[in-house]
């Protein structure tokens, strides 16, 4: 195989004999994909430099959604800077809720109730579960397969409905905060939210029949874009991503906070089922998984829920004053490990905020899989990373 | 920056063998067919999903639901806000402004001359009503706002206690029930 020289810029002199791989030689060529392709996921360009049906280079360019949401952190208060954090990975803002009050409670040592803990950890597992089937959905409709979207977007549109119930918002929950959560859970949620987790179940055997296991998907994403685990490890993946390569990774497990060493669940990795290990199909199935677990804690977190009355926010949340200290604290998102730094100079506003978006650093790896991939696999391999830009760029 | 490349990073790929059925693909196609068909005709379950939103609308649950900001009036008729400027110290997107004044009133210091909200600014995060300690301002249900202008969009105090007196039977709750909580969409159409 020829050199590959690979620079930030693609080099269209760069003349690369394909004829020593049986190929015929045909023409280079670059090609935009994205910022509004819809498959990118948001606004994502890709620039392809193709041989043919052959991708030799991928170059992402990002930055089209950047909000500043890092230095807008250094001029706000942490408890007015939770309403941003939802504006990063948009679909599972619960998530990042946590991770950003979790690290202020780390540097300014909050002690969150008992309660609180329960019902962040509860959210959390919804809005998982909410992100995979979004993730779920759209991958399915990169190829070629409508229906599952919908069904994907019925079930969570309930999941939306709770949280509605609970905070007053559809996306942007603000709902974990700073020493607790804003507002304890509406009457008769533990019967509804176990309600909709019967209705939930066995939903995702119908995904599995409808989708997972049907042939023509499988031939998409089966054996196309493998990432070796050692790679992935290389390369800073993390989440679903990481596991579908079969490496037993899950902060959840590592280092347990929110108490959730004390909920019962298994982390899925990829197997190779349908192909070599860490192939799409393999990534894809973990987050299906993954949904399964979720409901699992969300059960014994309810049970838990009914018998922890108290608290659900701790007083002084909204008047912490950060100490001169500085921490990186992550959790696992919905998308992968999700950390915060955080920089105090004694005073309410951090000194410095930095945030991790686990599909930033996913996103890094897409040139190594889709290079020498074709042309059609590169909306499988971009889905089955499932990217959200709102955290590449933030 | 160039890539060593190592004989364990080169994976072999192989196209998985396919049968007789599976290359004509039909019954993968039947397949997938049979779970879209049965839900397509279940006209229940496809009433209580499928939403036809301008003519259906969603009952939301009233009680909680944070969209356009309202300034109450108390029970004599006046506005209630007494100026301290804590939904304006608490607000992240800065997007509240209030002048205060000395009060014509024995019961307070203050009150509002000037109270404006920038509706294209705020984010909906609910910050303000949770600051304010008299539940002057507060967020109502009403989420289809619409205007011309920039300008337009800046409620004054006037127009926020015209929300107010619009939408003064909806009463926020702090804990609101989950109601009517299987048939989200399951509303007659409006004519």
């Amino acid at each position: 195989m020829a050199d590959t020289v690979l620079e930030s810029r693609p080099d269209l002199n760069l003349d690369v004999v394909r004829d020593e791989i049986g190929d015929v030689r045909t023409e280079e060529m670059l090609v935009n994909m994205g910022p509004q392709h819809p498959s990118t996921h948001g606004v994502l360009r890709i620039v392809l430099r193709t041989d043919g049906e052959m991708v030799l280079e991928a170059v992402p360019h990002i930055g089209y959604l950047h909000r500043c949401a890092e230095k807008i952190g250094e001029n706000v208060a942490p408890y007015q800077y939770i309403p941003y954090t939802d504006r990063m990975d948009y679909l599972a803002g619960m998530n990042n809720n946590l991770a950003f009050s979790l690290a202020i409670e780390a540097l300014t040592g909050l002690e969150v109730p008992k309660r609180a803990q329960v019902i962040r950890v509860i959210f959390a597992e919804m809005n998982r579960i909410a992100s995979h089937l979004v993730s779920m959905g759209a991958y399915g409709l990169d190829m070629g397969a409508f229906t599952p979207f919908l069904y994907a977007f019925r079930e969570r549109e309930r999941i939306l409905d709770l949280f509605e119930a609970s905070c007053g918002a559809r996306l942007t929950y603000s709902y974990i905060t700073i020493g607790g959560v804003t507002d304890d859970v509406p009457e008769r949620f533990i019967d509804v939210c176990r309600e909709y987790l019967d209705y939930f179940e066995p939903k995702i055997a119908e995904y599995n029949n409808l989708l997972s296991f049907n042939h023509i998907f499988v031939k998409r994403t089966a054996n196309v874009g493998i990432i070796s685990a050692e790679k992935a490890i290389n390369w800073g993946l993390s989440g679903p991503s990481l596991r579908g390569s079969g490496v037993k990774w899950d902060l959840r497990k590592v280092h347990p906070d929110c108490g959730y060493d004390e909920y019962d669940f298994d982390i899925p990795v990829g197997q190779g089922l349908k192909g070599q290990l860490g192939d799409c199909w393999d990534r894809y199935f973990v987050r299906i998984q993954e949904m399964q677990q979720s409901v699992r804690i969300v059960r014994q977190a309810l049970d838990k829920l009914a018998g922890t009355p108290g608290e659900y926010k701790h007083k002084s949340g909204k008047s912490v004053k950060l100490p001169k200290d500085e921490i990186y604290y992550e959790i696992e998102g919905a998308r992968g490990q999700l950390g915060f730094f955080i920089q105090g100079d004694g005073s309410q506003i951090p000194y410095r905020v930095k945030a991790r978006g686990p599909s930033y650093c996913n996103l890094s790896i897409t040139n190594e899989v889709v290079k020498d991939c074709l042309l059609a696999d590169v909306p499988a391999i971009i889905g089955s990373i499932d990217v959200v830009m709102g955290e590449v760029d933030r | 920056m160039s890539l060593d490349w190592k004989q364990t990073d080169i994976v072999f790929v192989d196209q998985p063998a396919l049968g007789a059925a599976e290359r004509l693909y039909l019954p993968q196609i039947w397949g997938g067919m049979k779970t879209t068909l049965r839900h397509m005709f279940k006209k229940a379950l496809r009433d209580r999903t499928v939403v036809q939103y301008p003519e259906q609308e969603r009952p939301l649950r009233v009680e909680i639901y944070r969209g356009v900001h309202r300034l109450n009036r108390d029970e004599d008729g006046r506005v209630a806000c007494v100026a301290c400027f804590m939904c304006e110290t608490a607000c992240p997107a800065h997007c509240i402004h209030i002048e205060g004044a000395e009060s014509p009133w024995a019961d307070r210091e203050k009150y509002p001359i000037k109270f404006d909200i920038d509706e294209l600014r705020c984010i909906y995060c609910g910050m303000c009503e949770e600051a304010c300690p008299v539940d002057a301002i507060e967020l109502t249900p009403e989420f289809k706002l619409v205007g011309k202008s920039r300008e337009e969009m800046i409620f004054d105090k006037e127009k926020l206690l015209m929300v107010y007196e619009q939408t003064k039977n909806l009463k926020p709750r702090k804990d609101p029930a989950i109601t009517g909580y299987p048939e989200t969409g399951h509303r007659d159409r409006v004519p």
